[in-house]
């Protein structure tokens, strides 16, 4: 027992405290230099709407593959069911060399999409299709283990009171699916904020344009810039941490229904 | 009073195969949106891994793979993969154990602890083993002066791997140790078994399929470390690369079917995994088929 | 709405849940489909639903086709039995719910929903709980709710899947005698699947026993009882004693008592179903089928006294006879009567 937790703060909490140590010793003059730095702004503004948009995409899409995968049967669902978890099991530089060479210009897609005028890699839409990678099993898998639990009678009950499909999806089995729903969407876009390997060969890391958080943080310690560092990540921490509260205790209130206990 | 014959109960299957007929003009629109999209975000990737590094022949991949600095990124990673995943199997049955159990003060704080490494960027993670262990870091002079590199070498990458990877197992554990319930442990202690006893024959047998899960993942995500590892290691070519450090400098240096080729065995790896994870719960849902389920219709 | 039954199978894999079956309910009756689980009575109630089709036969409304009818076409209100009340609406929600998803022409204004809604509370009941949640009912309750819910539609068929299976006996007692009485209220056909006997006889004007995917018998209550078409009815409806018999000169002469299990239908051999409050004590052997039993067990708390009793063999007979009688006769434990039938039934 005793043991445990002197593992754990050895090997989480210390290092943690790490980055306030070394933020502080820019003093708060030297702190907020380093926090609000147009790159740095700049930097968590890509890296905030790319997570967002990447946790959209996989909002819609993930709810429809999970859909599909528990309600429907088809030729390969078993296949595509398992393939679900490849983003988790694959490794992040893997992740990023295949989708950069896949939508490069001369890639399988990239050369595609260029003849109508689309650059995906080297570009904030790059870094937009590497997040939704990595984001791809958490709607969907938060979310399949619900619906198969749903009664089923349920849904009977709505149709023989004449709904519809659409109406039963939306007044019936929505709100059931809604807390788990989010759930995934928040742990997708968590997940999004602090990617790293998937996303520094696809984004070109032009700063000001395509440069994430992470990367910033990776170059300012290359220069040895430890304090700028420390200071970066620890102002995107909080960042995301506000963030994820927002969002947790907007779950908590819609979990507060009586109806939903 | 009742005389009510008894015959047996026969599970009605497809009971409701009615519900599930969401119409064609649904299905088969949903089916291809589903499809397309796993195809395009997954199958695509996986397959484009293997043509890439087959693109100049069977004998330039086999090359690639047995280059010394190739097969010395592979040694590294199965060594910190061989030291990461035990440490982690071990304190992670213990953390799990300690909370499923257990109410104690704190209890709530581990919990959060345990997730930190998943919730935190992986680079961020990294730099913190260098803020302590660097040069500059809180140890640095002590290390220096002991001739102890732990940032820029092997046991840096190591400490890194383990800390990024601690909460596979433990958050494996948890759910599983919960569900199964304290009762035989209970049990057996009542008998006379030692804590050790228990644990070995009692506890650990039970969530078998859990643990397996919860290494193969671990294992899965040590091997493919990168963020974290990027920032510790400094990239010394044959000493502190990594399978993924190596794919890196490779594809950097435009030699992109020899940095697949090495991406192949990772992603073979990953495949592997998939498959094994499939397999872990086809055999815990035999495990507890022997409670009577009602059987969930079969959607056509 | 009168619903008719055609020769309808159903298979599921190699199960066969239907055989062939023939119904006809008529418009405004309360009809129990009565069986033991696995005879098909909730599949059916499910083809007439439209929530299930059937693989060969017809299901016919009012004289009309409408076997591949969805069941949102039918105007059927279906009421299952763990209620599947929708979680996240109060129970206002629930019981507007039919309403509220009927197309924008056919659609309630909202005032006329509100009325409608508050009405079937009141019939229910539950007046004051319009904004309670299902999580906060009892069974009986949602169960109310639930039976609200498929009337505010006024489907012309009503059908019920045990509807009481999983409440407590009194509430159960209580339901079923409500269920009667708003039937008798609002005439509209209706259908309703049990296993429990005692509440088919009670509540249905018809009962349609099932058995292994077919119709057994049909008729009225106290039709099926007092003239069971075969074992199978007889022992489904009520306990018995059961005896070896033998048939002379048209008469039947029971012999040694059997067993339930021994006495599998086979049909060859005779055998004696007797009611046990059909069976006579008496002190002396009044006819050919009397025989001694030895008292063993005295239950006088009840409308009747149940009388348990033991043969020369070994084997236990159950006898319920009145008040009046016990006091009359003043059966003692351990002691010698006479036992036998007054009315039996021989198949």
């Amino acid at each position: 027992m005793g043991w445990t937790i002197f593992y754990l703060c050895l090997i989480i909490l210390i290092p943690l405290s790490m980055i306030l140590v070394k933020s502080a010793s820019l003093g708060w003059l030297g702190f907020w230099r380093a926090v609000a730095a147009p790159r740095a702004l700049a930097a968590y503004r890509i890296s905030l709407e790319a997570s967002f948009i990447a946790a959209l995409i996989n909002a819609v899409f993930g709810l429809i593959v999970a859909w599909v995968l528990v309600r429907y049967r088809f030729p390969g669902r078993r296949i595509f069911d398992g393939l679900v978890d490849l983003p988790f099991a694959l490794p992040t530089a893997v992740a990023g060399i295949v989708l950069t060479t896949m939508y490069s210009e001369h890639g399988w897609i990239g050369s595609r999409l260029a003849a109508v005028g689309i650059k995906v890699a080297y570009t904030p839409l790059g870094i937009v299709v590497a997040l939704t990678f990595i984001g791809l099993p958490f709607v969907v898998r938060t979310v399949q283990p619900v619906l198969q639990e749903i009664d089923v009678e349920v849904e009977e009950a709505a149709r023989s009171l004449g709904a519809g499909l659409w109406q039963t999806f939306r007044r019936v089995l929505l709100p059931e699916l809604l807390p788990a729903w989010l759930t995934g969407i928040t742990m997708a876009f968590a997940r999004a904020l602090g990617e790293y390997g998937s996303v520094v060969f696809i984004a070109g890391n032009m700063p000001m344009r395509t440069e994430i958080t992470p990367l910033l943080v990776m170059i300012k310690l290359d220069q040895f810039d430890y304090a700028g560092a420390s200071a970066i990540a620890l102002a995107f921490l909080l960042i995301s941490f506000a963030l994820l509260l927002a969002i947790n205790a907007m779950q908590r209130r819609l979990g507060a229904l009586p109806a939903l206990r | 009073m009742a005389g009510t014959a008894s015959i047996p109960l026969r599970n009605v299957p497809g009971a409701s195969l009615g519900v599930r007929r969401d119409p064609r003009s649904v299905r088969w629109p949903l089916i291809v949106i589903c499809v397309g999209f796993l195809a395009l975000f997954l199958l695509l990737p996986l397959v484009a891994v293997f043509a890439n590094a087959l693109s100049s022949g069977v004998a330039a991949y086999l090359r690639a793979l047995t280059d010394p600095e190739a097969l010395s990124a592979i040694r590294l990673t199965l060594l910190t993969a061989g030291i990461a995943v035990p440490a982690n199997l071990v304190f992670g049955v213990a953390a799990a154990w300690a909370i499923a159990r257990f109410d104690f003060t704190g209890k709530r704080l581990l919990i959060t602890l345990i997730d930190v490494p998943f919730s935190i960027s992986p680079v961020i993670s990294g730099m913190v083993f260098v803020l302590l262990f660097g040069a500059q870091g809180l140890f640095g002079k002590w290390l220096m002066a002991h001739n102890l590199r732990i940032v820029f070498a092997v046991p840096g990458l190591i400490l890194a791997t383990i800390f990024v990877t601690f909460p596979y197992i433990a958050r494996e554990l948890i759910p599983a140790l919960q569900a199964v319930g304290s009762e035989e442990e209970e049990a057996a202690l009542a008998l006379g078994a030692s804590g050790w006893k228990m644990l070995w024959r009692i506890t650990l047998p039970n969530i078998k399929w859990s643990i397996l899960y919860g290494v193969i993942l671990c294992n899965a995500r040590a091997m493919g470390e990168f963020g974290a590892v990027s920032v510790v290691s400094g990239h010394i070519r044959g000493l502190t690369n990594t399978m993924p450090l190596y794919i890196e400098i490779l594809y950097n240096d435009y030699q992109l079917p020899a940095a697949f080729a090495v991406a192949s065995l990772l992603t073979l790896l990953a495949v592997v995994t998939l498959i094994a994870k499939s397999i872990v719960e086809w055999k815990f849902e035999e495990d507890t088929a022997s409670v009577i389920a009602v059987s969930k219709p079969d959607p056509s | 709405m009168s619903i008719e039954i055609r020769n309808v199978s159903k298979s599921f894999g190699q199960f066969q849940a239907l055989k062939d079956i023939s119904l006809v309910v008529p418009a405004g009756e309360l009809v129990a489909l009565l069986g033991p689980s696995g005879s098909g009575k909730t599949t059916l109630l499910r083809m007439i639903a439209g929530l299930d089709f059937p693989d060969t036969g017809s299901v016919i409304f009012d004289g009309q086709e409408g076997t591949r009818r969805e069941a949102r076409d039918r105007g059927v209100g279906f009421v299952f039995q763990h209620y599947s009340l929708f979680r996240h609406m109060t129970v206002f929600d629930n019981v507007a719910f039919g309403l509220t998803v009927k197309p924008r022409k056919s659609r309630p204004s909202k005032e006329a929903i509100t009325k409608k809604v508050h009405e079937l509370l009141q019939l229910i009941q539950l007046e004051g709980l319009a904004n309670r949640y299902p999580s906060q009912l009892s069974g009986g309750q949602r169960q109310r709710v639930a039976l609200a819910r498929a009337l505010a539609v006024e489907p012309n068929v009503l059908l019920l899947d045990e509807p009481f299976g999983a409440l407590d006996a009194k509430v159960r007692q209580e339901l079923r005698t409500w269920l009667r009485r708003l039937h008798d209220e609002i005439h509209v056909t209706s259908v309703f699947v049990t296993h429990d006997q005692e509440e088919a006889l009670e509540v249905a004007d018809r009962i349609v026993l099932m058995n292994e995917g077919r119709v057994v018998q049909e008729g009225p209550p106290e039709q099926v009882y007092h003239e069971p078409a075969n074992a199978f009815v007889y022992h489904f409806l009520g306990s018995l004693n059961l005896f070896h018999a033998r048939i002379e000169d048209g008469q039947a002469i029971i012999g040694e008592p059997a067993t339930v299990s021994s006495a599998a239908p086979n049909g060859d051999t005779p055998m004696a179903y007797v009611r046990p409050h059909l069976m006579d004590i008496e002190r002396f052997p009044k006819s050919r089928n009397h025989f001694p039993g030895r008292v063993v067990r005295i239950n006088a708390a009840g409308p009747l006294v149940k009388v348990e009793l033991v043969t020369e063999r070994g084997q236990t007979v159950q006898v319920e006879i009145s008040h009046e009688r016990y006091r009359e006769l003043q059966p003692a434990k351990n002691e010698m009567v006479f036992v036998g039938p007054r009315e039996m039934r021989v198949f």
